[in-house]
């Protein structure tokens, strides 16, 4: 099991059939984005049809799990159970996903040191046997 | 030649309380009173009203509200499907069309809000199961897209409006210089609205820039004050045609024209899509829709006398000032420090009951009443000789708005 940054009463995610992929790759410690097999184009979170070409046929990208802060937040309240405060969220471009962004936290972070354009990598935390939920870090504090 | 506009002749109103203070009359009987309310403001009888409207996730149905006032036949139950208050204008606007085709002839539009008497939205707890109790650490089964789609924001603790609506707040602070200090001059321009308005739950509560700044961060850069307020309360606004709004009680308003939506890719908006287009992601979402607007009504910003903009949070706000085009992109701080909101003097007072940041949360259909008494003359902040009025319905997620004119 990998290091924890959140505690177990942290919301689990909900997915259907279209989705479920997803988190099955998630699983195995790969990141991917759905990827059009007709045009291309990339997308996230994942659905039925290409948005650019109309096409259903897709395939799932592995990507690097580098990206940069795009946006976030410092949250000083929740209902979550335990969890450690402030924390935070943060949108995250991903590196060589066709412009693909993703909501996630930052975690091995101090305040201070966020900013827009703060280069991260990815973190996996294994949340259980069956559950690892992608987390980011500054690539500096590596 | 364009078919005549349809007309709001009736608004009512209940109590707005805190969250939890409305004990004694549960929510749906409160949409009871405030229908039957709006349709004697009207000067009309129930037995007048033919359609009812309402948007997103309401839990008082047509069908029932119709049978228990005694309609004598619903002809037209219509809702909107932009998520929490983005339809309220929208609502308005399907009214409008129902009476301008003939579907009926009233229509009252309807919102009943108790967030004490169900969950508040700003624990965060619709993000839980339906006990509260923790799920065990594994993927759950989404019942349909949205939750699927939720299921890529709930897992990174992304459970309220404060801290979602503080992504795009944020990155509009990193490319234009926004500061926490103007969105807490918007904030204490409202308060001061509502010191001048008994309904407003937070009338007696002043409130100074320094203690906006000393409030405390929920989400960065949210503060408290930044917040909209959680409500009990309900209002509703009746909608008929030109020709019957003629020889009613009080002053008609026209309808002068209406917008509902989202631009492309938008999905949920920044809660829940961190995929939207980025000349879009530090925007409230409405520009295309405010540019139909304008067009329909033929109308342009500075043709607006007063406005009444859905304020779920101070950052929502001064993103809609620049999808409006009442000031340009990256420049809504400065428009703030203007004064340009004060009812008193400013070139576009806005929110002259105090808005959601201090009347109340009733999913801004507050805001639509507002606009009617603004124009009708009866305002607690009033502006002399308002002829035009604009109403948001949200931002940052799908929306809606209307442009209303003095009859
Ligand atoms: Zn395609």
């Amino acid at each position: 099991m990998s290091e924890r940054f959140f505690p177990d009463s942290m919301p689990p995610p909900m997915a259907e059939t279209i989705t479920l992929p997803w988190w099955e790759a998630a699983a195995e410690h790969r990141l991917v984005v759905q990827r059009c097999t007709s045009c291309e184009h990339t997308r996230l979170p994942p659905a039925p049809v290409c948005p650019q070409c109309r096409s259903e046929d897709s395939d799932w990208k592995e990507v690097s799990g580098r990206g940069e802060v795009y946006t976030y937040t410092i949250v000083h309240r929740t209902i979550v159970a335990d969890q450690e405060l402030p924390f935070f969220i943060a949108v995250i471009a991903l590196e060589g996903a066709g412009g693909v962004r993703m909501i996630s936290n930052l975690v091995d972070v101090n305040s201070d040191q966020i900013e827009i354009g703060l280069p991260v990598e990815i973190v996996w935390e294994d949340m259980s046997a069956d559950l690892a939920i992608p987390r980011f870090r500054p690539v500096e504090n590596r | 030649m364009s078919r005549p506009k349809a007309h709001i002749v009736g608004v009512g109103e209940s109590r707005y309380t805190r969250w939890g203070k409305i004990g004694d009359v549960t929510e749906h009987a409160l949409a009871c009173q405030v229908i039957k309310r709006a349709v004697a403001d009207a000067g009309l009888t129930m037995d007048d009203v033919d359609g009812l409207a309402s948007f997103s996730e309401d839990r008082n149905e047509a069908v029932f509200l119709a049978a228990e006032l005694g309609l004598p036949a619903l002809r037209f139950g219509n809702m909107v499907w932009m998520p929490g208050g983005g339809g309220g204008c929208a609502a308005i606007s399907n009214a409008a069309m129902a009476v301008e085709t003939g579907q009926a002839e009233v229509v009252v539009v309807y919102r009943s809000l108790c967030q004490g008497q169900f969950f508040r939205f700003g624990s965060g707890r619709m993000g839980l199961s339906p006990t509260g109790d923790p799920q065990p650490p594994t993927v759950q089964r989404a019942n349909s897209m949205t939750g699927a789609s939720v299921g890529f924001v709930m897992p990174y603790g992304l459970l309220t409006g404060a801290a979602a609506y503080s992504l795009p707040t944020r990155r509009h602070m990193h490319l234009y210089g926004t500061t926490s200090e103007q969105l807490g001059l918007l904030a204490v321009t409202f308060r001061e609205h509502a010191s001048r308005n008994p309904r407003a739950v937070m009338g007696d509560r002043p409130m100074t820039l320094a203690d906006h700044q000393a409030s405390p961060m929920i989400a960065d850069p949210h503060r408290l004050f930044d917040c909209c307020l959680e409500s009990d309360g309900a209002c509703a606004v009746v909608v008929t045609t030109q020709e019957r709004a003629r020889d009613l009680a009080k002053r008609p308003v026209e309808i002068l024209a209406s917008e509902q939506g989202a631009p492309k890719g938008y999905a949920f908006g920044p809660f829940a899509n961190a995929n939207i287009a980025d000349e879009l992601y530090a925007t409230g979402g409405g520009e295309e829709m405010a540019n139909r607007l304008w067009g329909k009504a033929g109308l342009r910003p500075g043709d607006v006398d007063v406005a009444q903009i859905y304020d779920h949070f101070t950052g929502c706000v001064l993103m809609q000032l620049e999808d409006y085009g009442f000031c340009e992109r990256g420049e809504g701080g400065p428009f703030i420090e203007s004064g340009a909101l004060s009812w008193h003097g400013g070139s576009l007072p806005t929110n002259t009951h105090g808005g959601s940041l201090s009347e109340a949360y009733i999913h801004g259909l507050n805001h639509v009443v507002e606009g009617v008494r603004s124009l009708r003359g009866e305002s607690t902040s009033p502006v002399e000789n308002a002829e035009v009025c604009l109403v948001t319905s949200a931002a940052c997620v799908p929306s809606s708005a209307i442009l209303l004119g003095r009859r």
